[in-house]
């Protein structure tokens, strides 16, 4: 088994991604107002992306990548309605 | 897991290196989101995990699927450019958004809007020189 080094790597990188979303769930929750939770979504939904990316490098499949494309759009565009919910009370004018 | 082990070891080596830094920097950046004080502080730490964060798993994603196809794969490009590209876009419309809170509820920590505007109507900012 030659791959062991990049299996570990890979494990190593779940583990440290997960505390990272821990991290952020924490401010997410605490977070004293609107805009520290947005801030916090934005970072939770950057490192669910990059938690998928390594599940398609460990299974080999295309699928994750996929689904990690979707997740950097939608967010995107749900953190940039956020804001303007923010700043200006609705967000269609 | 044996598709892994038909990479070369060179491939793995550097594969391994870039989905560590990357992981890594998210912490850190999870981290500096997590203990910064002040939001306006804890603003600039998400764009760790939104540069080099992305940039180094993705990298490892590019490197390992072009040598187990033995043909360049660049659909990841699409993940970086769009992230790279709406990241400060975001930070800056959260940045306004909370300026624009924080000023209509008087909070004094914030310049107000007469000290940051630029040159304005009247004739005392003209006095004053920028």
């Amino acid at each position: 088994m030659s791959a062991t080094i990049l299996i570990w790597s890979v494990t190593i990188a779940h583990v440290l991604l997960a505390v990272a979303m821990v991290c952020q769930a924490i401010r997410f929750i605490r977070g004293p107002r609107a805009q520290d939770r947005v801030v916090a979504f934005d970072a939770f939904y950057i490192s669910s992306m990059l938690l998928l990316l390594t599940f398609g490098i460990r299974t080999g499949t295309t699928l994750y990548f996929e689904a990690a494309l979707v997740i950097s759009l939608i967010g995107f565009v749900s953190t940039v309605a956020l804001a303007k919910f923010l700043m200006r009370g609705e967000v269609i004018e | 897991m044996t598709h892994l082990a038909d990479l070369p070891a060179w491939a793995q080596l550097i594969a391994s290196f870039f989905i560590l830094i990357g992981a890594l920097v998210t912490l850190i950046g999870a981290i500096g989101l997590l203990t910064l004080r002040d939001f306006y502080d804890r603003i600039h730490a998400p764009t760790l995990g939104s540069t080099w964060g992305t940039g180094g798993i993705l990298l490892a994603s590019i490197l390992i699927f072009s040598v187990l196809q033995s043909r360049p794969v660049l659909h990841e490009v699409l993940i970086a450019v769009f992230v790279t590209v709406t990241m400060p876009v975001v930070l800056m419309l959260l940045g306004r958004a909370a300026l624009y809170r924080d000023r209509t509820e008087g909070i004094e920590t914030v310049p107000s809007i007469e000290t940051v505007s630029g040159p304005s109507d009247d004739t005392s900012a003209e006095t004053d020189g920028k």
